[in-house]
């Protein structure tokens, strides 16, 4: 059996939305290099959606399948659900991922609220009540 | 392309070591132990075997013993080293911090006997000094362990030099020799070495056998009970298709060292050299006192396991350090020994030509390698902050 499943490698191989976003409305980082893994979001929000989503992480395999795999669950989705997002779901959607490894998915939870409450504490009026 | 450039983890058998199995699977099949001809010559090509390695490496056959591999060998080197000294009231170990699991792991077990135990540091290159290890001896130390050469950064120890301090002490010196026999030339009476382990499948032999080396005088302790097997240093019925096997393998790959590491040594270089233009990257360990086949390189701001993956999709078959591939938190104790911090040891990429290497092979490592690290710096948030100046470069 491989390591990892299919859809980690796709994701691991071809991942989606990687890169920066200049003029984010939110930045988050998370994870240390002493660890070995370190992932960074930036969203672009409009009218309480998240309507662009780019990654950069340092990691392994199923540290960048993760980060790809949140980006995809996020686009487009409106803020109470992106809050919503759990390591579970994005663990989920990549059909899995080793024991070992579901710590990547926690990071990938972790970095898009760190992103979120980036953008709320530079938009206080926006979060929710 | 495959290049299947990871021979420190394990290596092909070899042909002649395939052949010499088959004959004693299908033919010579027979307990070396049965009295009868059949058991009888099974217990010939036993001890053709035996003599065989022996010669290798200098030593008598009934040095030898055979075991299931390099850490049994390790083990009961360790174990036996440590029964000798507790008879004569000594109980301290010397080893060092970067020997492989199957010593460390022994040594922390041996501690909870009741033994103590020195880990000597082996420096940025790799080396042990050997005026450190000497002054490290004790009124009570009854063994020293340092491995031959080490198996992720390939440094090779200065074993005759340590042997003569042993020697010279009156304390017992064991080599973890599992990286170096068959790629390098030993001799286990010049170099003053009483304990030496090996294992086959690092010199295209099979696995799940190798041998323990011990000089005559110093009569390793079982490890395993329950027969008279190997001198009653090891019971078991003998896999004698695998010792023959192991025999074979060492025999031609020893035989062939003289003409094949000089060419591995110029592809090794070649490969550094070609490595070493990927900025803020680092050898590992000594450039020259390193095994023939052996590279080991860190590369800043990327980590080893995407690495790996990537590399295995262009057919390239590496190892690395990174603590994703070890399963642990922490990346490896080698590199951490020769003082490569956590960030950096993550992007460790170790890779061991074979003796069919070619050129051509290594050129397409080279340039494969170049590429997806630098794939990988690209969306990299530590290669982002280190090229805008945010954080400082280590490498």
């Amino acid at each position: 059996m491989a390591l990892y499943s299919e859809k980690v490698m796709d994701h691991f191989r071809n991942p989606r939305n990687v890169g920066v976003i200049e003029d984010a409305d939110g930045v988050g980082q998370v994870g240390n290099a002493k660890c070995g893994d370190i992932m960074k979001m930036y969203l672009k929000i409009e009218d309480d959606v998240v309507t662009d989503v780019k990654f950069e992480t340092f990691g392994c395999g199923s540290a960048i399948a993760s980060s790809s795999m949140a980006t995809e669950l996020i686009m487009g989705k409106p803020l109470s659900e992106v809050s919503k997002l759990t390591n579970k779901a994005v663990a989920e959607a990549l059909d899995g991922l080793p024991a070992y490894k579901m710590h990547c998915s926690v990071l990938a939870e972790e970095a898009i609220q760190a992103a979120l409450e980036d953008y709320y504490a530079k938009h206080p009026e926006k979060r929710p009540a | 392309m495959r290049i299947y450039a990871d021979n420190a983890a394990t290596t092909k058998m070899s042909r002649a070591a395939i052949d010499a199995m088959t004959v004693c699977l299908e033919e010579e099949y027979g307990n070396p132990s049965s009295l009868y001809t059949l058991g009888q010559r099974a217990k010939e090509r036993l001890e053709q075997a035996r003599g065989e390695i022996a010669a290798v490496i200098g030593a008598q056959p009934g040095e030898i013993t055979i075991t299931s591999g390099g850490s049994e060998a390790d083990n009961q080197a360790l174990r036996t080293g440590a029964a000798l000294g507790r008879r004569a009231g000594k109980t301290h170990i010397l080893s060092t911090a970067f020997e492989h699991h199957a010593i460390l792991h022994t040594l922390k077990r041996l501690e909870e006997e009741g033994f103590t135990v020195t880990l000597l540091p082996v420096h940025e290159d790799g080396l042990v000094r050997v005026e450190e290890l000497e002054a490290a001896i004790r009124e009570d130390t009854c063994l020293v362990s340092v491995m031959y050469a080490n198996n992720e950064i390939g440094t090779i120890q200065p074993i005759r030099e340590i042997g003569a301090v042993c020697r010279k002490h009156g304390v017992l010196f064991h080599t973890d020799a599992v990286q170096a026999v068959g790629h390098v030339p030993i001799d286990v009476k010049a170099e003053n070495i009483d304990l030496l382990s090996s294992s086959a499948h690092k010199f295209h032999g099979p696995k799940g056998i190798g041998f323990l080396y011990a000089r005559k005088g110093v009569r390793p302790v079982p490890l395993i009970e329950g027969g008279a097997q190997e001198g009653g240093r090891r019971a078991g019925t003998e896999n004698v298709a695998a010792a023959a096997a192991m025999a074979a393998a060492l025999k031609e790959t020893a035989g062939s060292m003289a003409e094949t590491a000089p060419r591995l040594r110029a592809l090794r270089d070649r490969l550094i050299a070609g490595l070493r233009e990927i900025p803020h990257s680092a050898l590992n360990g000594d450039a020259e006192k390193r095994l023939p086949g052996n590279v080991n390189f860190c590369f800043e701001g990327i980590e080893g396991e995407s690495l790996l993956l990537l590399l295995d999709d262009r057919g390239i078959c590496a190892s690395s350090g990174s603590a994703c591939t070890s399963g642990s938190l922490d990346p490896s104790h080698v590199l951490l020994a020769i003082g490569r911090v956590h960030d950096v040891a993550h992007g460790s990429l170790r890779l061991t030509l074979g003796e069919d290497a070619t050129e051509e092979d290594v050129d397409y490592l080279i340039r494969n390698v170049k590429e997806v690290v630098e794939y990988l710096r690209g969306f990299s948030p530590i290669w982002r902050d280190l090229i805008q100046g945010k954080a400082r470069f280590i490498l």
